[in-house]
Formats: structure tokens, C-alpha cells, sequence
């Protein structure tokens, strides 16, 4: 019988097998951050153990680092020791680290693929639970714990046990104005936070196959949010076409080489899947979550659910007390809810395409009166892409703050929170309760969706834009 | 690792589904560098409600945790595992848990227990009407008990072992070092590596 994408790619990463042991797994890129790695690095200290393969490693500074005034000195001192604390690991074990103020800095997940380090066919780990990004490549790439991070750290390799397969094949053409995000949210609402758990999915279908590789990493980023335990696309020519010529990527007869063993990377066709989902994109519209769990959302052109219409005991509870939390009253049309805050960036929608996306929307236009914009651009290579291209001036001239590089607001970890109360659209990936902020509010969008927002100052899309234009009679 | 065999104690019974690791620890609590100081941010924004059940005298002490389906989604810190675990929970139980938590929680000796939707309800009822009701979670006979229930659970043979004898992972892969360096023996040299080029 055939085998699926995600079981070749497993099979050619076993280093031990045996009966009743789960399979060690060789790991072929370790991804550190400053959040879930000094615990990991403290370990290996006690017990005299080395970073096994520093060539397969790489650590940058996101989570904690501020997005203005980089250039002076941390404010939080416990922040600041966290990434001093990274500075130390990395030199002392022979790390290659891209701190803050780096050319290389950003989110963990942004600069990985545009080093050319993510490539098909690899295995890819990193103490952060948005790692399934990298499966966009038809690597197989998940989040791991602290505990696995040194396991990794000290032997390069995981016991992994056994994965359950699912496919989720999108055919047609998305509609204009509908994005990868909306697409993500819609598959997270069908099958629920939990539909995931114990599978690696594979996106397939010729809507995917259509995606640029930005898109389908932002597909791929968000299957965690739907429980599994990676997420995968096949590689093909836009792969190849976006690895060829970076940084890290093999060169010459390597290259060579690589594509030929890239090409075998596809699904079988006899395999058989342990479960299906079919998705018709021409039925997608614009989508947004209206709960605290990233599979509480709906197209924007529906309403505040009201919790009665849920028939799963659990489902109809989790719903009262997400509206209770998002101040939300049932039957409110999703586009009257008015935010104070925009979001623009993180691992899931931070790279250069959703800049250009939130741009040519905002492009002559004015963020509304009492809405604060952030755009924070993924990498700092985004970001000298982006003032290259004059989309800074976009942002500033509408009203948006510009800023360095981070995860900033998508968890808050830094000064960028929301405060008790306050409303954001977000491009990032989790609503949960108090994740931008204590108290805090927050609804998943696209980028084009989040700027169209900022004009209007409520849940809109830029089909709604061009309406409100005409309506003022400007 | 600290092993786990059997473990009996008091419950708190959780009665909300989808609990994410952003509840469990807030991010802030994220820049310690160490594994041990959690406790006073497990389930920090709703430990501001005074009726919130981990608040109630009557749970002061309580070891075992019912919590809802979908435990454990969201982020892969294991900072949430610490945090319960340096409350003082010895084991969690849920119908469904998030396969990064689990495997998180199963590497530090915290047990985490799936059993049925069904079962759980009893013990969230059980629990809740007696509060000094005893639950007791037997990984040597795979089983939980409390009044009135007995029910067997599944946990793989290996992972069980592991948990039985508090076992380190990586001391066990190690010694397998000869595997991984014949792996590594063959890997292709088209495989990026991160020196700078």
C-alpha cells in the first residue's frame, strides 16, 4: 500500500525502531527561542551534557523583545534576563543566535524559511507550538516542550509516538477577498480545536496547490489550533521556486540532488488516509472568530451565535462564557462589533504578502479616530522589505505605528498588551481569554480584513470599504 | 523525573472544556528561567474570582484535577505543567488532552489520565457533592477509583514504564548513541546546516 507525505517523511527520519518503544526520530532543524529554552540549557549543565549538533541549530530573540526603542536597554528586568540568559546559552554551548538588533532577528517561525533553512523532507522541532509553519515546506515540523527541547539539545533526535493521518482537500478558487487566514479559521471552526488531536494533516487540493508558500504557511501555522500534531502541503514548484537561491539552500549538484528527492515528497495514490475533509473554497467567505478559542468564528456577514444553538453540552457552555468574556451579546451582527486596536503581524500573518495585503487596503485611507494600529512586521528582513517597497510610509501616513520586529502583541509578552477591556482584530493566531493582555479581547482576522477594520473602527472587509466610501459620498 | 505508581487525594473539579495553556499559566510568567516558582500564576486571572472553585477552602490541598475535554490546548510551554505541578496536583484528568501538554505532563510525572466524557461527569458530580471524596489514580493497575467508581484507563506500555520507574529520556536515548551516529553517517549532504555561510 502507498504511503502519505507525512509517513515518508517520518519513515526517513527513524533512527532506532523496536517493538513497543516509540520510534527515535533524528531531527534535522532545532529552532531555540528565549521563552522555552533556558530550563533546557540548565539540564544539560547538571548533567555534563553538549549540544549534539550545533550545525542543526539556531536560536533568535522574539517573544520578549520590545518593538520600539531597541535600541536602549530592556525595561522588564526579569525580560531581560530571560534574553541575557539565551546570549549566555548560546555562546557557552556554541549556538548561532540572532538577538535583537540583528539583521537576521524576528519570530522563530518567519526566519527559519527565509534563511532557506525550512526545505522539504526534514523534520523541524522548536519549543513553540506555531513550529507546524514549517510543514508548509512538506517538512514535518512540530512544537515541543522544554523537556524535549533539551532531549533534542543533548541527542538530536525524539521519541515520537505514532501519528494518525488526515487529509483536508480544498478544491476550487478562493473567492476575491478571501485569504489563506480565512480558509484556516473556516477549517478550525468545521472541525473544532480538538478535530486534530493525535493527526498530522495533510492540505491538499487545488486550492492549496494555488496558494503561494507565504499563504500556506499560514495555513500550516494554525493546524495546531485545530489540536494536531503537524500540518503538511506537498512541495512543488512554487517550493522550489521560493528555495532556490537563499541562503542555506543547497547549491549546485546538491541542489540537484535535493529537487530530485523533493519530488518524490507527495502522497501516494493508492494511500489511504485515517481521515478525510473535503472543502469547496468557491462556499468561503471573509472569517473572523467571535469566542476565546480559535475555533469560535463565522463568516463576517453572520452573527453573534447565540450559545442555545449548540447541541454539544460543552460547546453550548464554552460559548456562554466566551460572550460573557468578549462582552457579546447573541444575534449581533459580527460587523457592528467596534474595536479599539489592530493588530497586524506574528508567525502566522507577519511576513511580506500580508504587509502588501493590509497595505493596499489602507492606501489612501485614514485608520479611524480612537483605533490604534500596530504593524509589526515578522523579521527585520520584512521589515527593510517593506520600507523598500514604501509600506511603512502606507502604515504611518494612515495613522498605523511602525514597528520592529517581535512577537509582540500576538502573546504579549512584551509592552505590546491590550488593556482590560479593550477590543482587538488580530492577524494573529489565538483568542484565547487574556492573550493579548489581561482582560483584553480578541478576534482573529486577516490582514486585509484587520486594516479594513482600522478604516471602519468595527469588523470589516474591503468589500465593505469601497460601500462606505460611496455612502459618505466621498 | 520523579516516578508516579498510585496516587490518592482530593479533587478539584473543573468544570470548563477547552482550558488552553494561556489560562493554565498566563505568558508573563514565561520569562523565569527556572521550572519551579509557578504556583501563584496557575489559573491567575480567574483565582481573581473568590468563588473560583481552586478558591474554595473546602479545595485547599487537593491533588487530582477534573477538568473538561480539549485540556492543555494552545501553547507548547511546559511551564503550564510545572504550574500544576508546583500547586501541588499530582494528576489531571480529562476525556481529551492536547498532544504537546500530554506529552509534556508525562515527561514530569504528572500524570494525566483520559477516561470517558461520561466518567468524568460522575466524578465532577461526585466531587462536587462531597468534597472530602478521595480519588485514587492507580498506574500500576491502570485504574481509577473514587466512591462508587472503578474504571480501568489506557496509558502505552512504554510510556507507563517510564512513569513507573521515573525514568530520564535522554539517558534511555543515549543509549542508543551508535543508531544515531550510523544515521547520522548517511544523512545527505544536501541537508542544511546552520553554520553561517
Amino acid at each position: 500500500m502507498g504511503r502519505t507525505l507525512a509517513e515518508k517523511v517520518w519513515d526517513d527520519h527513524v533512527v532506532r525502531r523496536a517493538e513497543g518503544e516509540p520510534d527515535l526520530l533524528y531531527i534535522d532543524l532545532h529552532l531555540l527561542h528565549e521563552v522555552t529554552s533556558p530550563q533546557a540549557f540548565d539540564g544539560l549543565r547538571k548533567s555534563g551534557r553538549r549540544v549534539r549538533r550545533t550545525d542543526l541549530t539556531i536560536a533568535t530573540e522574539d517573544h520578549n523583545t520590545p518593538t520600539i526603542d531597541i535600541d536602549k536597554p530592556i525595561a522588564d528586568p526579569v525580560s531581560r534576563t530571560q534574553l541575557e540568559t539565551l546570549r549566555k546559552n548560546c555562546a557557552d554551548f556554541g549556538v548561532r543566535l540572532h538577538p535583537l538588533g540583528d539583521v537576521e532577528q524576528g519570530v522563530v517561525h518567519v526566519v527559519g524559511p527565509q534563511l532557506g533553512l525550512t526545505q522539504p523532507g526534514m523534520t523541524v522541532v522548536c519549543g513553540d507550538s506555531h513550529t507546524s509553519t514549517h510543514g508548509a515546506f512538506g517538512a514535518l515540523a512540530f512544537g515541543i516542550g522544554t523537556s524535549q527541547v533539551e532531549h533534542v539539545l543533548a541527542t538530536q533526535t525524539l521519541p515520537m509516538a505514532p501519528f494518525k493521518t488526515m487529509a483536508i482537500t480544498v478544491d476550487g478558487e478562493l473567492p476575491e477577498g478571501v485569504t489563506a487566514k480565512d480558509l484556516i479559521l473556516a477549517i478550525i471552526a468545521r472541525i473544532g480545536t480538538g478535530g486534530g488531536q493525535g493527526y498530522v494533516i495533510e492540505y491538499r487540493g487545488s486550492a492549496i496547490e494555488k496558494l503561494s508558500m507565504e499563504a500556506r504557511m499560514t495555513i500550516c501555522n494554525m493546524s495546531i489550533e485545530a489540536g494536531a500534531r503537524a500540518g503538511m502541503i506537498a512541495p512543488d514548484e512554487t517550493t522550489f521556486a521560493y528555495l532556490k537561491d537563499r541562503e542555506h539552500a543547497p547549491k549546485g549538484a546538491d541542489w540537484d540532488a535535493a529537487v530530485e528527492y523533493w519530488r518524490t515528497l507527495r502522497t501516494d495514490a493508492d494511500a489511504v488516509f485515517d481521515h478525510e475533509v473535503v472543502i469547496d473554497a468557491a462556499e468561503l467567505a471573509p472569517f473572523v472568530t467571535w469566542g476565546t478559542n480559535p475555533g469560535q468564528g463565522a463568516p463576517l456577514s453572520a452573527s453573534v451565535p447565540d450559545p442555545d444553538s449548540f447541541t454539544d453540552p460543552s460547546e453550548k457552555l464554552a460559548a456562554a462564557k466566551a460572550l460573557e468574556y468578549m462582552g457579546l451579546e447573541p444575534g449581533k451582527p459580527l460587523r457592528e462589533i467596534a474595536v479599539d486596536t489592530v493588530f497586524v503581524g506574528s508567525c502566522t500573518n507577519g511576513r511580506i504578502e500580508d504587509l502588501r495585503s493590509a497595505a493596499a487596503v489602507l492606501k489612501d485611507r485614514r485608520v479611524a479616530d480612537g483605533v490604534r494600529m500596530l504593524v509589526v512586521p515578522g523579521s527585520v528582513r520584512v521589515a527593510l522589505q517593506a520600507v523598500e517597497e514604501g509600506l511603512d510610509k502606507v502604515f504611518t501616513e494612515a495613522g498605523a505605528e511602525w514597528r520592529h520586529a517581535g512577537c509582540s502583541m500576538c502573546l504579549g509578552m512584551n509592552p505590546d498588551q491590550l488593556k482590560p477591556g479593550e477590543r482587538a482584530a488580530s492577524t494573529s493566531n489565538r483568542n484565547f481569554e487574556g492573550r493579548q493582555g489581561k482582560g483584553g479581547r480578541t478576534h482573529l482576522v486577516s490582514p486585509q480584513v484587520a486594516a479594513a477594520t482600522a478604516v471602519l473602527g468595527r469588523l470589516a472587509s474591503p468589500a465593505d470599504l469601497s460601500d462606505a466610501t460611496e455612502l459618505a459620498g466621498v | 523525573m520523579e516516578a508516579f505508581t498510585t496516587h490518592t487525594g482530593r479533587a478539584v473539579p473543573l468544570r470548563r472544556g477547552n482550558v488552553d495553556t494561556d489560562q493554565i499559566i498566563p505568558a508573563h510568567w514565561l520569562k523565569k528561567v527556572t521550572r519551579d516558582g509557578f504556583e501563584d500564576g496557575l489559573f491567575e486571572a480567574w483565582r481573581k474570582d473568590p468563588e473560583f472553585v481552586l478558591n474554595r477552602p473546602e479545595r485547599q490541598g487537593a491533588t487530582v484535577l477534573v477538568a473538561g475535554p480539549d485540556f492543555g490546548t494552545g501553547s507548547s510551554r511546559e511551564h503550564a505543567v510545572w504550574a500544576l505541578q508546583n500547586y501541588g496536583f499530582k494528576a489531571v484528568i480529562s476525556s481529551r488532552f492536547a498532544d504537546i501538554f500530554r506529552g509534556n505532563s508525562l515527561k514530569n510525572g504528572l500524570l494525566t489520565v483520559v477516561l470517558p466524557q461520561e466518567t468524568v461527569d460522575r466524578l465532577w458530580e461526585l466531587t462536587e457533592a462531597d468534597p472530602t471524596a478521595e480519588i485514587t489514580v492507580d498506574l500500576v493497575e491502570r485504574k481509577v477509583t473514587a466512591p462508587g467508581v472503578e474504571v480501568g484507563f489506557d496509558l502505552d506500555e512504554n510510556a507507563r514504564w517510564r512513569l513507573l520507574e521515573g525514568l530520564d529520556d535522554i539517558s534511555i536515548t543515549l543509549r542508543h548513541e551508535e543508531d544515531i551516529a550510523a544515521y547520522e553517517a548517511k544523512r545527505p549532504s544536501y541537508k542544511p546546516r546552520t553554520l553561517p555561510v
